[in-house]
């Protein structure tokens, strides 16, 4: 019976083009929007977890509480300790710590008295004789003046406060923050070097030091607020990072010790389980979408083709065929049309979103002066995913045009037939 | 007839039962005949109680009446040379690691002193009690032994620190032993207990201070006095700006 069809389709292409065409658009852009948006969503998800999240984080019970406070004084102690031990017992991670902090950056004028001051958040990260985090963070792209700090006592600032403090390359600045023990901490730095991070939430008011400086500063000698964590091996799975958590956790929390290190997966990390979340069902979104588009536009060309073949079945009917074998070979069509459609949408669709994948899309000098936080060259994602999943707009559509478009058969009376061949 | 009596008679018993009580501002300008002096010189050390740790800090002030401080620390090294000047109601700190001399207003003003108890705030508080509170003798009760005024403050000045305190003086040496401050929700914030009273230059004076805010966890921040003199001749360059660097 495949065969049958199959001939007539070929041979009557009015009842085949259009449908094939129709979903072969949908299936290709259905592919294509997978691999793009899974692409999009695992960068961003990945600049994310390189910039501030990691993909599990480990801090002190304390701290974790209360991590939208930055809360210095649940530092993690004995920080060279704790970072032998994860790189011991976790090897197939690596495993980087940090310090975030705020406080108020101040410009002294030629007497040493404020000459200009602006609130900053701060972060301390290995600098000097490392490019690694400047890698990791893609700062040589946000990077607009200056250079990185080559040695100590030099810090960089965000741009937009840069020029909002009427500062200079090389002009020489205090920091005043809290210490780990919570009182005032003051200290020097020169200005190296200007970035822009695309989000005005950090450009309002960031500053970049090593971290050397900024425990000095801090007097957080041989600690950490954080220590982030990164699979060595692949992107960030939730899965993956949440079993990690579980284990680590069942080792080393306890709820009665604040200074109890704890450990928490980005997904755990404010925000980000809703981002998460949707990029891991966007895909399911979209075929829902493009299932219900497409299957509107084929049951309205059902009805057309329906229309054409009316003769048609009622010859069929008249001869002897039954309305269920006659609904059963339209479904087939259908079944036919939407297989060769898959393929033809599925392939084209690969076919740009390799590209895609392959080559990317810099958006650096687009995003220059934006408020949004991208990441820098935008890549599609093919994963297996990528490969099928346009089968289920593709046939799923047909299918149900067809069963709708061909109910119409079921309403045709056989007493009328011969009238209508009079006719 | 009987009701003029009577009248008379509730007039008396009222009269009688409030001359039990002293006014409160009475006994605010006791304690300040106790305890001011023209100028002051102390050398003091600071037990601070954080989360982890206790520190100790050795710091000499040097005041003139309320309206003028300079304090020096003068241990341990980190926060050897750190200085600190008061003049009417401005403040500055001075970091020798920075040479930075910077003026604390604002919100600065409620960070700690040192990461002890105590905030910016509370040092600046330098006007009168009775300028700020209006001040009611509630009672007595005993605080380590000693019969103490209990003498309740309610605000009536928009810029004071707190919205009530509550201080207990004890009723022979005018000397406060303990002193709370509440919030306008009359929520504790913070508690000052005074202990090791003894008699300096004929003055009873408290050596040992703690100061605890209340809405933090630890024991809070001790303050023994080493070394007091009163009114002796400080020179006008402490109260100097230059004089911080």
């Amino acid at each position: 019976m495949i065969k049958f069809l199959f001939k007539g389709l070929l041979r009557d292409k009015t009842r085949s083009l259009l449908p094939i065409i129709v979903v072969s658009l949908g299936v290709m852009m259905t592919v294509f929007l997978q691999a793009y948006m899974g692409g999009i969503f695992a960068d961003s998800i990945e600049t994310t977890a390189n910039f501030s999240s990691g993909h599990v984080k480990v801090m002190t019970e304390a701290y974790k509480e209360n991590q939208s406070q930055i809360p210095n004084d649940y530092a993690i102690m004995g920080i060279n300790d704790v970072m032998k031990k994860l790189k011991t017992t976790y090897p197939a991670m690596t495993w980087i710590d940090r310090i975030q902090f705020g406080g108020l950056l101040d410009a002294p004028d030629s007497k040493g008295m404020t000459r200009s001051q602006g609130t900053v958040m701060g972060m301390g990260i290995h600098l000097l004789g490392n490019q690694d985090e400047i890698t990791r963070m893609d700062l040589k792209s946000k990077l607009l003046m200056g250079h990185f700090p080559q040695k100590k006592g030099e810090v960089m600032i965000t741009d937009e406060l840069f020029k909002k403090m009427n500062l200079k390359l090389g002009d020489h600045v205090t920091l005043i923050s809290n210490s780990m023990y919570g009182d005032m901490a003051m200290y020097n730095f020169v200005v190296s070097g200007t970035i822009h991070f695309g989000t005005s939430a950090l450009d309002k008011g960031m500053i970049i030091a090593d971290i050397e400086d900024v425990r000095v500063a801090l007097n957080m000698e041989n600690a950490a607020g954080e220590v982030l964590g990164f699979f060595n091996d692949s992107p960030y799975i939730d899965s993956k990072a949440k079993k990690l958590s579980t284990e680590f956790n069942a080792g080393n929390t306890k709820k009665s010790d604040q200074f109890s290190l704890a450990m928490l997966p980005m997904s755990g990390i404010g925000g980000m389980d809703f981002m998460i979340a949707y990029s891991e069902n966007a895909q399911y979104i979209i075929i829902f979408i493009f299932v219900f588009a497409m299957s509107i536009v084929l049951w309205n060309a059902g009805l057309v083709g329906g229309l054409r073949r009316y003769g048609e079945f009622g010859l069929r009917m008249a001869i002897g065929e039954s309305k269920h074998e006659i609904y059963r070979s339209l479904i087939g069509e259908s079944l036919l049309v939407g297989l060769m459609g898959s393929i033809i949408g599925i392939s084209i669709g690969l076919t740009f979103a390799a590209i895609l994948q392959k080559h990317g899309l810099d958006i650096r000098d687009m995003m220059r002066n934006s408020n949004m936080m991208m990441p820098s060259i935008i890549r599609a994602q093919i994963t297996t995913t990528t490969y099928f999943i346009g089968f289920i707009p593709g046939v799923l559509s047909t299918l149900i045009g067809s069963m709708l478009a061909g109910i119409g058969v079921y309403k045709r009376q056989t007493a009328n037939l011969f009238k209508e061949l009079e006719g | 007839m009987r009701t003029i009596i009577f009248f008379l008679v509730s007039v008396l018993s009222l009269t009688s039962f409030s001359q039990n009580y002293p006014s409160g501002k009475s006994i605010l300008d006791k304690v300040d005949n106790n305890m001011s002096a023209k100028t002051r010189i102390i050398t003091a050390k600071m037990e601070i109680a954080d989360l982890r740790a206790t520190r100790t800090m050795v710091s000499k002030s040097y005041s003139i009446g309320d309206k003028k401080g300079y304090t020096e620390y003068l241990a341990p090294a980190r926060e050897k040379g750190t200085k600190m000047l008061k003049l009417e109601n401005q403040l500055w700190i001075y970091s020798p690691s920075t040479d930075r001399t910077i003026q604390i207003s604002g919100h600065m003003l409620r960070q700690s002193v040192m990461g002890s108890d105590m905030s910016y705030e509370d040092m600046m508080n330098d006007k009168p009690l009775l300028e700020q509170y209006k001040a009611d003798v509630t009672g007595t009760e005993t605080v380590d032994g000693r019969t103490c005024w209990v003498v309740t403050l309610t605000a009536i000045a928009a810029d004071a620190n707190y919205f009530t305190r509550k201080m207990w003086v004890d009723t022979e040496r005018n000397v406060p032993l303990k002193a709370d401050m509440f919030a306008k929700s009359g929520k504790l914030l913070k508690r000052i207990t005074f202990t090791n009273v003894q008699k300096v230059e004929g003055r009873w004076f408290p050596m040992v201070m703690v100061y605890k805010d209340m809405l933090k966890e630890g024991p809070g921040t001790k303050m023994t006095i080493q070394e007091i003199k009163l009114d002796t001749t400080i020179p006008a360059s402490y109260f100097n700006l230059g004089n911080l660097k």
